[in-house]
């Protein structure tokens, strides 16, 4: 009986999915294709500068061309869904709203160019911050703490950053001053998570205000006079040879150290979690307490240092707010990005490559508002800052199947 | 909070689990006693005495004047200290609640502009706290539902949009009809803004605090889009501001020919509202199953409660009493939308709900604290010289230790609590 109504539900889901790809398809048709003049052509430019060795010559076509085939493909991923049915559908789901991006691209820049690699480039410098973010919501949450305070974490990293590269006049000592700032906002989360057992939601919001409370104060008494707030800024590290690669090269490989770092951590941090003790460790202590502590394992303590570094990371989500551009501490500048982080830990279901795909999702919603302000495209920026919210909330609903959390997320652990 | 008292005969099973959420001591009167009913007072009232004394080493210790005392001797750095602290918070005094002294000399000189005047810091607190408690309540009836909207702030806006619209557009209607429309209007917009992400959680499970999390951050694009300039709701003078509402929408003011008492009939309507809450939550059918379903929904769908359903209506409540905020700040004071701006309600209401213990009393109480801090600060800051955040700092103070209030018992060695007495409001990401 109940295999029955689970296969119902599987069957049912997979026409759901082929009749939304039919639609992405019909949705190009009828939303772009009748903007388009006859003869108009898109030019997609690749090569930034002339600084990479082999240049790549603009790809220009016909812009009904470009509408027509990215439709075609939609269709035809749609009807073969509902004719044998895709095995990775979620994978397919993914190819297909990377079709329909392609067609608002080719829409977007018809009669005019659009610089895909500078976009790249933009997007992975704004999906940073929200990847350090994730990051740390996964290192907390996976060992079973949610941390709703990543962003009182950052917005405290931002603050001690600017005050101690400004005193030490050195980038370094603004990234330590920011791991401090998170690893002490952390602390009181842990404090108040593990050792008083206090509602975690309630811990991180209460984190939050206090430490938007606390930077402002301190701002606004201390920072006014510039002296204190001052850092100096990264500059950007071309990597050796990786660097001239074409397209790639100046997209990823052409930034600065925080950057670097970012997808250093993404790796280790994945590397770490699924192949070391640590990793095994922290994953039980999320998952099941009680076994793991009936194996040896010290529950709070593989807690209190999970949080720790969870703060430490989110610290240098706030240093690279202030260390790599703007070069000063402002109040609330990190103007949500902790959430977004958090909604990007969940749309990448807790993982931490799963966490950097989402944040580069947000990046790039992000910097393709700026891009098409630039095109004079007909849509209000603010719609196209919605989309992300938007596709957050889409995919938690469950297109995507639900996304799980760790089994003993937000319990607090008490020994027997 | 005195109210629990009379509620036990009727509702006596539900008080049972009240005890879990609530956490108030005098729920039980046979076991707490006489004592017990000001008991649940005992643990908020040191949270606040012991976040304003923190609060007070924190303005001493960023205070130049009082280093340089320090210098001369630790006697003069002392009393230096002390006297930094007593003028902020002799300031933070009078702009909450006036100036004692002024307000006696104004009662025997029988002048009304003088009464008036000097209760001007009272009425402020007033005004302050009554966005504050619609906000409040609407954080508590989640957290009575089991839910936890962190949306308040998004269903500002979204209510703050509809009501102001209703306010500007329509004409010639008599303020009995448009003012109870547009705080109608309020209301529906803050409902279908909370209902979406209650619907989500009722269908698919999708957590609403991330969901109202988005939901925030798209209110707060759509208002920008509708009020920026050239948007369909901007004035059109190049201001990105809605146009004026009509003055039969306003909410009228206590005292009309001094514009500057900007308290007005909505701190009665709050009060009102929050006893109608209460009325709900504790005497009604609905008001069960909500609690039931905030405390066990498993239970609550054995019990043959129809769960989604339950929690699509408590969104909605909760966004309904958050739109009710933005409608009375707009119709009562503002009396237009700007863009853009930052209410800062949502979050601050959380605290409120925390502080009130999720009961509408409770909300009160500790709404018409946190006006007389924002007034109290303003005061401060333009008295003492001290930054207007530190409000934030005293708010997330009281929150962590109404939060664990093993904190508050160790430093005061207060007794062991009774069984039972503990605060869970979420449940993770379940």
């Amino acid at each position: 009986m109940t295999v029955m109504k689970t296969a119902s539900k599987a069957r049912r889901r997979a026409i759901t999915m082929g009749v939304l790809f039919l639609l992405f398809a019909l949705a190009i048709l009828i939303l772009f294709t009748p903007g388009v003049e006859q003869g108009q052509k898109t030019t997609f430019a690749f090569s930034e500068a002339r600084s990479e060795s082999f240049v790549i010559g603009n790809l220009v076509f016909a812009t009904r061309f470009g509408l027509y085939l990215m439709a075609a493909l939609c269709a035809f991923a749609g009807a073969w869904q509902l004719a044998k049915g895709f095995e990775h559908v979620n994978v397919v789901l993914g190819i297909v709203a990377g079709f329909f991006v392609v067609a608002f691209l080719t829409w977007a820049a018809r009669g005019q160019s659009m610089n895909l690699t500078g976009m790249a480039r933009s997007s992975l410098l704004r999906a940073i911050p929200i990847t350090l973010a994730a990051l740390s919501g996964v290192m907390c949450e996976r060992s079973g703490v949610i941390n709703i305070g990543i962003e009182g974490m950052m917005l405290m990293g931002a603050f001690l950053s600017a005050v101690t590269g400004s005193l030490g006049r050195s980038v370094w000592a603004g990234l330590f001053g920011a791991m401090l700032g998170g690893a002490l906002m952390a602390g009181l989360l842990a404090i108040l998570a593990i050792r008083y057992k206090v509602d975690q939601v309630i811990a991180g919001t209460a984190i939050n205000i206090l430490a938007t409370g606390l930077t402002s104060y301190l701002s606004s008494r201390y920072l006014q006079s510039g002296s204190l707030n001052s850092p100096p800024t990264f500059r950007p590290v071309p990597v050796p040879l990786l660097s001239r690669i074409p397209i790639i090269g100046p997209a990823v490989f052409n930034h600065t150290v925080p950057v670097y770092l970012t997808m250093i951590l993404v790796v280790l941090i994945q590397v770490m979690l699924y192949y070391t003790r640590w990793g095994l460790r922290t994953r039980a202590v999320g998952e099941h307490p009680q076994a793991a502590d009936t194996l040896g394992v010290n529950v709070f303590k593989i807690r209190y240092i999970n949080v720790l570094l969870g703060g430490v990371v989110a610290g240098l989500g706030g240093a690279y707010l202030v260390l790599s551009s703007v070069a000063r501490f402002d109040e609330l500048m990190t103007a949500g990005k902790g959430f977004i982080g958090l909604a990007a830990m969940i749309f990448g279901k807790w993982n931490p490559v799963g966490a950097l795909g989402s944040s580069l999702i947000f990046g790039f919603a992000d910097s393709l508002q700026t891009r098409l302000a630039i095109l004079a495209v007909p849509i209000p920026s603010q719609f196209l800052l919605m989309a992300p919210y938007l596709v957050t909330m889409v995919v938690l609903a469950g297109v995507v199947g639900q996304s799980r959390a760790p089994a003993a997320d937000g319990v607090p652990y008490e020994k027997e | 909070m005195g109210n629990q008292e009379v509620e036990d005969p009727r509702t006596g099973n539900a008080q049972e689990h009240q005890g879990e959420t609530g956490g108030a001591p005098e729920d039980r009167p046979s076991q707490a006693g006489r004592r017990g009913r000001f008991r649940g007072l005992v643990l908020p009232a040191m949270a606040i005495i012991t976040a304003l004394i923190i609060g007070a080493l924190f303005i001493a210790i960023t205070d130049e004047s009082v280093y340089e005392a320090f210098r001369d001797g630790i006697g003069q750095g002392i009393v230096r200290a002390f006297l930094v602290i007593g003028r902020a918070y002799g300031a933070f005094y009078v702009g909450a609640f006036g100036n004692p002294v002024q307000i006696v000399r104004a009662i025997f000189s029988g002048s009304s502009t003088q009464i008036l005047r000097a209760i001007y810091p009272i009425t402020e607190t007033l005004r302050i706290a009554t966005p504050y408690i619609f906000a409040g309540l609407a954080v508590a009836f989640g957290f009575q539902g089991g839910l936890f909207n962190i949306g308040a702030e998004g269903q500002y806006f979204v209510a703050g949009l509809t009501s102001v619209f209703v306010g500007y557009s329509l004409r010639g209607v008599p303020q009995i009809i448009h003012l109870p429309l547009a705080l109608l209007a309020g209301m529906v917009g803050g409902a279908l803004w909370a209902a979406i992400p209650g619907y989500l959680k009722g269908k698919t499970g999708a957590h609403e605090v991330i969901n109202t999390i988005m939901m925030n951050y798209i209110a707060f694009r759509l208002a920008e889009f509708m009020l920026d300039v050239g948007g369909p709701m901007a004035r059109g003078d190049g201001r990105p501001v809605s146009p004026d509402i009509q003055p039969s929408a306003y909410l009228p003011q206590f005292f009309p020919n001094r514009i500057d008492l900007r308290v007005n009939l909505g701190i009665v309507l709050a009060l009102a509202v929050a006893w109608l809450v209460w009325w709900l939550l504790y005497k009604t059918t609905l008001g069960y199953e909500i609690r039931t379903v905030g405390l066990n929904p498993r239970a609550a769908r054995y019990a043959g409660m129809n769960v989604p359903r339950t929690i699509l209506v408590t969104m909605a409540i909760s966004g309904a009493l958050a739109g009710l905020s933005a409608a009375t700040d707009i119709l009562g004071v503002l009396h237009f939308m700007p863009n853009a701006f930052y209410s800062g309600y949502g979050f601050d209401a959380i605290a409120l709900a925390l502080l009130g213990k999720s009961h509408p009393g409770g909300v009160v109480l500790a709404s018409l604290l946190f006006g007389a801090l924002r007034a109290g600060a303003r005061n401060m800051q333009g008295i003492a010289r001290v930054p207007i955040d530190i409000t934030s700092v005293l708010q997330g103070l009281i929150i962590v230790f109404i939060a664990a209030p093993e904190i508050i018992r160790m430093i005061y060695r207060l007794r062991q609590p009774v069984k039972g007495e503990t605060l869970t409001l979420t449940r993770g990401w379940g």
